[in-house]
């Protein structure tokens, strides 16, 4: 599996066959191979990638040792990708944006835009009340359960609460446009997250038939 | 960011296209695709705004079709679907959205504008 470390910049749109699409930018790479893990030595099959350099004094001891190992530059972020074949990537090597294609299907993580303590309405999508017209009852979640029977409210009920701020993926995305000479990205549709934010890119789980 | 985004959009953006303000008459050639056929077609009207920034940018242009029924196409700037635009009359109005040419009964007058 082929995977990258990126930021959302923005959303915009092109036209591909006269057709109008909307495109997420993302900034991907320049990613450095910093650890290989294999299933002899830790179990699993991955590849560890280090995303945005930055000055040695901005990290710690033990970070700067995992990285003088591995004879790379100190980066700000590291994540791992489970790849099929580790024995394929080279530590120190340097993955970018043309290991991806114009018209493959991409699966995008990111971490959505916290909305704090968020009501029933934005939370679930419940309906609400009436907003006018004497109504007294406009954004609740109404009732939260039956009567005697049985006498308490289950588990799991939709109430309001912390929403967002989470990991989320978005399955299947299309690589509208690739920008070798500024590390971009366009893919189909929205990213989670907000502008700026750290978002993974990796070939499609799930491709569709 | 916003760089980054404008060198995706790359040569998308289009600079072919004249120079016009709402109140000028257009003659807009779009392209249409009819049954596997392709033919351009040609929309002439009064240019009522121009909204939006970058590759959301477009155009509305107000005409008067036949039985006196006002017809208003909305053109993006940068669809590959606009082939050509024509500058007809250059017209002096005093508002940036000209909703208010939707009211006028009978002829609408734009003045010329010199410049």
């Amino acid at each position: 599996m082929k995977g990258l470390i990126g930021r959302k910049v923005g959303m915009t749109r092109l036209f591909v066959d006269g057709v109008s699409v909307p495109v997420t930018v993302i900034k991907a790479g320049p990613c450095v191979v910093v650890q290989k893990k294999t299933a002899e030595t830790d179990g699993y099959n991955a590849i560890q990638l280090g995303f945005e350099e930055v000055p040695e004094r901005k990290v710690n001891k033990p970070m700067l040792g995992h990285f003088t190992r591995a004879k790379v530059k100190p980066h700000r972020i590291l994540k791992e990708f489970r790849v099929d074949n580790p024995d394929e990537y080279e530590v120190g090597q340097v993955i970018d944006v043309s290991i991806f294609s114009e018209g493959e299907y991409v699966d995008v993580t990111g971490w959505s835009k916290g909305r704090g303590f968020a009501g029933a309405m934005k939370r679930w999508g419940f309906s609400g009340g009436p907003r006018s017209h004497g109504s007294k009852f406009h954004r609740g979640l109404g009732s939260t359960g039956q009567h005697t029977e049985p006498a308490r409210t289950f588990k799991g009920k939709k109430m309001p609460g912390r929403y967002g701020n989470e990991r989320v993926t978005i399955l299947n995305l299309q690589v509208v446009k690739i920008d070798k000479e500024n590390n971009l990205i366009a893919v189909k549709g929205g990213v989670p997250g907000a502008r700026g934010g750290l978002v993974l890119i990796r070939s499609a789980k799930r491709p569709r038939k | 960011m916003d760089a980054l985004i404008r060198a995706i959009e790359g040569d998308q953006i289009r600079k072919d296209i004249p120079e016009f303000r709402p109140g000028d008459t257009v003659r807009v050639h779009v392209r249409v695709v009819e049954g596997g056929k392709e033919r351009t077609q040609i929309f002439e009207g009064v240019v009522m705004k121009i909204r939006g920034s970058g590759m959301g940018k477009s155009f509305t242009v107000r005409r008067i079709a036949s039985g006196g029924v006002g017809v208003e196409r909305i053109f993006p700037f940068n669809s590959p679907a606009v082939k050509k635009v024509e500058v007809i009359r250059k017209g002096k109005v005093r508002r940036a959205k000209l909703y208010y040419i939707r009211n006028i009964r009978g002829k609408l007058r734009i003045k010329e504008r010199r410049d």
